[in-house]
């Protein structure tokens, strides 16, 4: 048998292959350290974060301790420090810009993935009788993938386009209504002051349109991905489209959902330009949606310019309780969209 | 109105003698509360939808009409206007966003595609693989003004003063997190056959990767790059205490001087917001219309290069 093979080394038919040079072998084990470093490096550098903004922040830690957390002052000349107001504001601008994109940023997502618009469009078609061309029965679909990647590039529009869009259209807009809520209804908590231009409201409502896009990507990828059969099973025993969407396709996009809700809820909780341009930077604690308030990033972004040494200490302090609150959220909301992206038992 | 009956014709309620069914339950009628109920949600979730539309829209028609009437060549060329001055531009301020986010990407970039190549080839199962991830998701929802404070610790403290090196430095941070995800999927997209097919031939790890992979995910990487660079533009929050802002152009006394305040884009949206002048709100409707249009092109132009 071995006869009839050619020799490897030498003869008539040389054979390409050979062995790796020097140099590949050993660039190829270089090469591969080279991608093991860069990936250290990429967890060194959340550490590396965390410890700068740490070791900045810890002078004040020792020097204000709880107190900078309980504190409702912020006095650079008396060297009084409290973020208190700062983290209320924070809390409240967020979980009220929160409820209104959850709920606006679910509906889109459930109009989106349910055909609302050509189901609509082919039913009134029918009342009056009218046959769609097949050249354009398509439009009401095409319509909404437009709509879908419109709501996607709306997230990409900057923050700051957002703030001054606010300041210029949101608070003269909302000004009169506001306006009447408190001379009419002044009694109720959250209407008790006037708005004077910036505030808690204009700042709540601006944060929420911009989380509406993250919202409702995630939840319509998240409503996509149910199984057409479980749909289909929920008709088939004579259920409503209704019936269907809140107990079968809700309840099954439920952690994507929640997901989608607790990402856009650390997007807010990080947002600083258009709330440091519309919120009115104000250490106030206040029930009143038309009350000036401020928040942790806003305070950093209003404070740390023109900072002094010591003032930068404590700012860092600030910086440390912003990272550890957005830290929380966002790992909570990334594990439960890791949850939600694994494959349910029973529906495969 | 043929779909609102008010009474379904049922043929026979018996199937037979012993058991009699209901069939009235699935009648289709508005008078039914299941039937109604469903008109009034379908209803409602159309209504929020417009509601919810109107404001995005309004963003970008205001942006189109109040940013469209002081678009001319002047912005690209002059420098901010005084308080009382009339006229000027936002050249440096252009100039300034394009070298930041050039600087960003130059750290991020082959930082994130060699991070990416570990996650995607050299160990996609070891243990510190799924910490990289952990770590680049949390980057992803890192607050942008954090990454300013880490800017400002870093560099900002240890050179002395405001710089565009400090800015960028700043929006890499900020960058780097979508560069290696998008790089990562990018690279696991490569059929697995053409990886296979490149080793059987002998080519080393390192050769696949640099002949094979990397041209392959090529698209898909620049559409990672792209976005990010579409989210570094953008942002204002890092660049406010670490490139400050300038009234100058970056190049002073012949000199490309990076280690001085630079002027943004997005910095200067939020300084004119905040002033009582005409000229200077009307310059930041130009700025932000200018900043979105390039926001936009760059996001639009790598969503492209993937859909292929």
């Amino acid at each position: 048998m071995s006869a009839n093979i050619p020799d490897q080394t030498g003869g008539p038919r040389e054979s390409i292959s050979r062995q790796p040079t020097f140099i590949e072998k050993h660039s190829n084990t270089v090469f591969g350290w080279a991608t093991y470093l860069f990936a250290w490096l990429t967890v060194l550098l959340v550490l590396y974060i965390v410890c700068v903004i740490g070791i900045q922040a810890a002078p004040a830690i020792r020097d204000y301790g709880w107190g900078f957390i309980t504190g409702t002052t912020w006095d650079v000349n008396a060297h009084q420090y409290g973020v208190l107001p700062e983290i209320w504001g924070t809390m409240y601008s967020s979980l009220l810009a929160l409820v209104i994109g959850a709920l606006f940023g679910v509906a889109v997502a459930i109009f989106l993935s349910e055909h609302f618009l050509s189901s609509f469009v082919f039913s009134v078609g029918k009342l009056f009788g009218v046959q769609f061309h097949p050249l354009w029965a398509k439009l009401p679909d095409n319509f909404e993938r437009i709509l879908k990647n419109l709501i996607e590039l709306l997230a990409a529009i900057p923050s700051v386009v957002y703030g001054l869009w606010g300041i210029f259209f949101v608070i003269p807009l909302i000004r009169p209504v506001c306006d009447w809520l408190n001379s009419n209804l002044g009694w109720i908590p959250i209407f008790n002051t006037t708005l004077s231009g910036p505030g808690m409201l204009p700042a709540s409502i601006v944060l929420a349109i911009m989380i509406l896009p993250t919202v409702s990507a995630i939840s319509l990828n998240a409503l996509l991905a149910v199984p057409p059969k479980l749909r289909e099973a929920s008709y088939g025993l004579g259920a409503t489209q209704w019936e269907t969407i809140l107990a079968i396709l809700v309840p099954t996009a439920s952690k994507g959902i929640f997901g989608a809700i607790i990402l856009a809820f650390g997007r807010a909780l990080g947002e600083t330009m258009a709330l440091a341009m519309l919120v009115g930077n104000a250490n106030v604690i206040s029930w009143s949606l038309f009350s000036p308030a401020n928040t942790l990033a806003a305070l950093l972004a209003n404070n740390f310019p023109e900072a002094g040494p010591k003032e930068v200490g404590v700012l860092m302090f600030a910086a440390l309780i912003l990272l550890g609150i957005t830290l929380f959220v966002n790992m909570v909301g990334a594990f439960i969209l890791q949850k939600a992206s694994e494959p349910q038992e029973g529906v495969r | 109105m043929t779909d609102i009956v008010t009474s379904v014709p049922v043929p026979s309620n018996k199937i037979s003698p012993d058991i009699t069914i209901d069939v009235s339950g699935l009648e289709k009628s508005l008078r039914r509360p299941r039937t109604a109920f469903n008109y009034i949600m379908s209803f409602l979730t159309a209504a929020i939808t417009i509601i919810a539309l109107i404001p995005l829209l309004s963003v970008v028609l205001t942006l189109v009409v109040r940013g469209g009437q002081r678009l001319s060549i002047s912005l690209f060329t002059q420098l901010p206007p005084a308080a009382f001055e009339h006229g000027g531009g936002f050249g440096n301020a252009i100039v300034g966003t394009l070298v930041m986010v050039g600087i960003a990407a130059l750290i991020s970039v082959p930082f994130g595609i060699l991070s990416a190549i570990y996650l995607a080839e050299t160990a996609p199962e070891a243990k510190l693989s799924y910490i990289v991830r952990m770590c680049a998701k949390v980057l992803t929802g890192f607050p942008s003004i954090l990454a300013g404070v880490f800017a400002y610790g870093t560099v900002v403290l240890v050179t002395g003063g405001f710089s565009a090196i400090a800015g960028g430095i700043a929006l890499s941070i900020l960058m780097l997190p979508t560069v290696i995800l998008t790089a990562e999927e990018a690279i696991r997209m490569v059929p697995s056959k053409i990886r296979e097919a490149a080793l059987g031939m002998g080519a080393t790890q390192t050769q696949t990767v640099w002949m094979v992979l990397l041209p392959t995910a090529f698209p898909g990487i620049l559409t990672g790059v792209m976005l990010a660079v579409a989210r570094a533009a953008g942002e204002t929050a890092p660049l406010l205490f670490t490139a400050l802002f300038s009234n100058y152009w970056l190049i002073s006394g012949g000199r490309f001087n990076l280690m001085q305040p630079t002027s943004s884009l997005a910095v200067l949206i939020y300084n004119f917001s905040a002033v009582p002048f005409q000229n200077q709100i009307e310059l930041a409707w130009a700025a932000a219309l200018i900043l979105v249009l390039i926001v936009l092109t760059v996001n639009l132009i790598g969503q492209s290069l993937s859909r292929k």
